[in-house]
């Protein structure tokens, strides 16, 4: 009995070792708390100077090669467009759009510009499972679309509603986002399109650590004049874009309950439990079957192929 | 076939005729009919007459969508990249499906062969339940035959998805296996039989840990949107939790429903030991979606609690959630706990059909419902509802096609009775 015993403990065991590397043992974790290449670059937004001028929608069209347009850029009534309750967002067709706000206390609109922020710390980067996004030492947040299955949960992780999806495309649907002009600009060092066309300067190109400082700067310098807040230093790990602003940042539609730690953060509780998973249960299963089956004859065997009688 | 036993006619459930003669493949098949009686039966049954209106209307939506894209049957919505075929087809399918693994954990683990009548049953509602998911799956990716990319070509292995897609397809392959000794027997294949059998203990240990990964992995894809998932459907801490747990109470009162149905619909193809042992199964499976059911319902509150979001309650959203816990949760759980206890199976039964739907409605505020609750609320495509609708009833043919051959509900005899 003991002998019978021993040797289906041993099977059992291998048999569930087998199961286990059959299993994705390879749960390489993201790294404890990335901030960001040391030299990124990134772009301060400073919302007090758009004019809503659309010139940074068209030139992000012109560089990008992107379909014209439905109403022409220098339209406005674009900003009186609302889709489901929602103000204009971006799209497989425009990677960066601006929108009129009407903050409480303010006299005159506000206009922000919409485009991919290039977080530290991804959410999209993070949520792919075949690994298209990736974040360049240069800052940009780019996309393979050659291994997209078209999953779209980067478009579920993204807490800024930007990855847009061609849908409409048969054969090669992918998504489509702001990637920072990585591959016709950034990649020199020159600033993206949006940037450069921008006749207000309300952006300014730079390394994301220096950026930072004229932020404070700005705001230090200015009293009064600024909330006392960048958007993007800190939100969900900091991003490479970020915002100046004269109203609460609510009022110029921001999300401002976002987490303070990487998207990704939240997630790892569940991760590390996928290692203990797959070391212990195998054991501790295989042990329930060892008691559970103790004394008994060792059922599990012919019950199906011939007929009759039950052991137990 | 009702009728057909009253001419004394007896369905293929062995593997040697009463002659001593093998059944050839065509005659397994028919079910031991000739042709003209099985194609008569078919025609009489109404339920194909359904099967056969809904294939004619939402097989050609299928084509259409592959012909002319997803952005053709539905929204296409860059606010709801995720719609029904996920939303119902991959979140709700697969925990309906989690019954395999519990059975065989009951039975091959524990040593309960007493409940042997329902394993393969389970384990067949596991399988299929998960292959459609799949299929699901396969309508609603961008570029499907890229399925296999994170497998094989592209890996993304800190992603959650990453864990569900491999381990959804390693758990089909090892359900495939769990299966196989049901065909093996039907197709006269013994060494096959025997070679699986020998690994039983492994597949099912794998089974147990597959399961407890991928069902949990299904809520962690939500922790990817924190702020998109309204907050008494997101928990940081329990997601995974809630998702696992609830799909023990889901697995088991599936096969309730199923079997159900199954006797109501099938009853030709089950054997005396399956109906003389269903009610006594079907109040211990019950009892375990009980168990379930209360701790779900113990960890949703205290996963409110965790968070202090009891100032929700008393929103719009909060009673809908109230709706939830106490519509699909709560009264399935009194339903069920007064019908083991007076042993009334008709009661079991009913609040096994109310937990399944309670899990549906979970899975689609997840997912759907109260997703993005501060932009606003997307009804589906209606082209996207025929095409779940569809896939639905291929899933519920290719069933009852398996379970009519099979020998899931009945034992396979060496020789067919005079």
């Amino acid at each position: 009995m003991s002998k019978i015993t021993r040797r289906k403990f041993l099977a059992a065991s291998a048999a569930g070792g087998t199961a286990m590397m059959m299993a994705p043992t390879k749960k390489a974790f993201a790294a404890g708390s990335f901030e960001g290449f040391p030299d990124g670059m990134g772009v301060l937004v400073d919302l007090t100077r758009c004019v809503g001028c659309r010139t940074c929608e068209a030139a992000c069209n012109l560089e990008q090669k992107l379909p014209a347009p439905a109403k022409p850029f220098d339209d406005f009534s674009v900003f009186d467009e609302i889709h489901h309750g929602q103000k204009r967002r971006t799209t497989d067709k425009a990677y960066t759009i601006v929108n009129r706000y009407e903050p409480k206390d303010a006299d005159k609109p506000l206009y922000r510009k919409i485009q991919c922020n290039h977080c530290n710390e991804p959410a999209c980067l993070t949520s792919c499972f075949v690994n298209a996004y990736k974040k360049t030492p240069e800052g940009a947040v780019i996309y393979d679309s050659h291994v997209c299955v078209g999953c779209r949960n980067c478009m579920i992780a993204c807490p800024f509603h930007i990855p847009a999806y061609t849908y409409h495309s048969v054969l090669n649907p992918v998504i489509k986002k702001c990637i920072f002009c990585y591959d016709t600009r950034l990649k020199e060092g020159k600033p993206p399109a949006c940037v450069e066309s921008c006749p207000q300067q309300v952006m300014t190109f730079g390394k994301r650590k220096d950026l930072m400082k004229i932020a404070h700067d700005r705001i230090t310098k200015n009293p009064g004049k600024y909330v006392d807040h960048v958007y993007g230093e800190k939100e969900v790990g900091g991003t490479g874009w970020f915002y100046l602003s004269n109203v609460p940042f609510e009022e110029a539609g921001f999300d401002v309950n976002l987490p303070k730690k990487p998207i990704i953060d939240n997630v790892k509780d569940f991760l590390a439990i996928v290692p203990i998973v797959l070391t212990v249960w195998p054991a501790l299963f295989t042990g329930f079957h060892l008691l559970a089956t103790k004394g008994k004859s060792h059922g599990h065997g012919d019950d199906h192929s011939h007929d009759e009688q039950e052991g137990h | 076939m009702k009728k057909l036993e009253t001419f004394g006619i007896k369905p293929h459930d062995a593997s040697l005729k009463t002659d001593g003669q093998q059944w050839s493949l065509m005659e397994k098949l028919l079910l031991g009919l000739t042709l003209d009686q099985y194609i008569g039966q078919a025609f009489r049954n109404k339920f194909n007459w359904i099967l056969a209106i809904i294939f004619t209307i939402g097989i050609p939506v299928i084509l259409y969508r592959f012909v002319f894209s997803l952005g053709a049957i539905t929204h296409g919505s860059y606010d709801y990249p995720w719609g029904l075929f996920l939303g119902f087809g991959l979140f709700c399918m697969v925990p309906l499906s989690a019954s395999g693994f519990m059975l065989g954990t009951t039975v091959e683990i524990f040593g309960r062969h007493d409940f042997e009548p329902i394993e393969r049953l389970a384990l067949l509602n596991g399988l299929l339940g998960y292959f459609f998911a799949v299929v699901y799956l396969l309508v609603d990716l961008g570029q499907p035959w890229r399925l296999a990319y994170p497998m094989v070509y592209s890996f993304g292995p800190a992603a959650v998805l990453f864990l569900v897609g491999w381990h959804v397809a390693t758990y089909l392959s090892v359900q495939v296996m769990e299966v196989s000794t049901a065909f093996f027997e039907w197709i006269g294949f013994q060494r096959g039989y025997d070679f699986i059998r020998k690994g039983t203990i492994g597949l099912t240990v794998s089974g147990i840990i597959l399961s407890t990964l991928h069902q949990g992995a299904l809520g962690a894809l939500f922790l990817y949107a924190p702020g998109k998932v309204h907050p008494l459907w997101y928990s940081s801490a329990f997601q995974w939790i809630h998702f696992f747990v609830s799909s023990i109470p889901a697995g088991l009162c599936m096969v309730i429903c199923v079997s159900t149905i199954v006797i109501y619909t099938m009853k030709w193809r089950c054997d005396q030991k399956f109906i003389d042992n269903l009610d006594w199964i079907t109040i211990a499976l019950a009892k375990g979606a009980a168990m379930g059911l209360s701790t779900y319902l113990i960890i949703k509150l205290l996963a409110v609690a965790h968070d202090n979001e009891w100032a929700y309650i008393t929103t719009g959203w909060g009673a809908w959630w109230l709706l939830e816990i106490i519509g699909f949760v709560v009264l399935p759980l009194v339903i069920l706990s007064y019908g083991i206890h007076h042993k009334l199976v008709g009661l079991c039964r009913i609040g096994a059909f109310l937990t399944v739907a309670g899990i549906i409605l979970n899975r689609l505020n997840t997912a759907l419902i109260a997703f993005n609750w501060q932009l606003y609320q997307e009804i589906p495509h209606y082209l996207e509802f025929i095409v779940a609708i569809t896939i639905f009833a291929i899933y519920v043919a290719t069933y009852r096609f398996i379970l009519a051959r099979l020998p899931i509900l009945y034992k396979f005899k060496a020789q067919a009775d005079e």
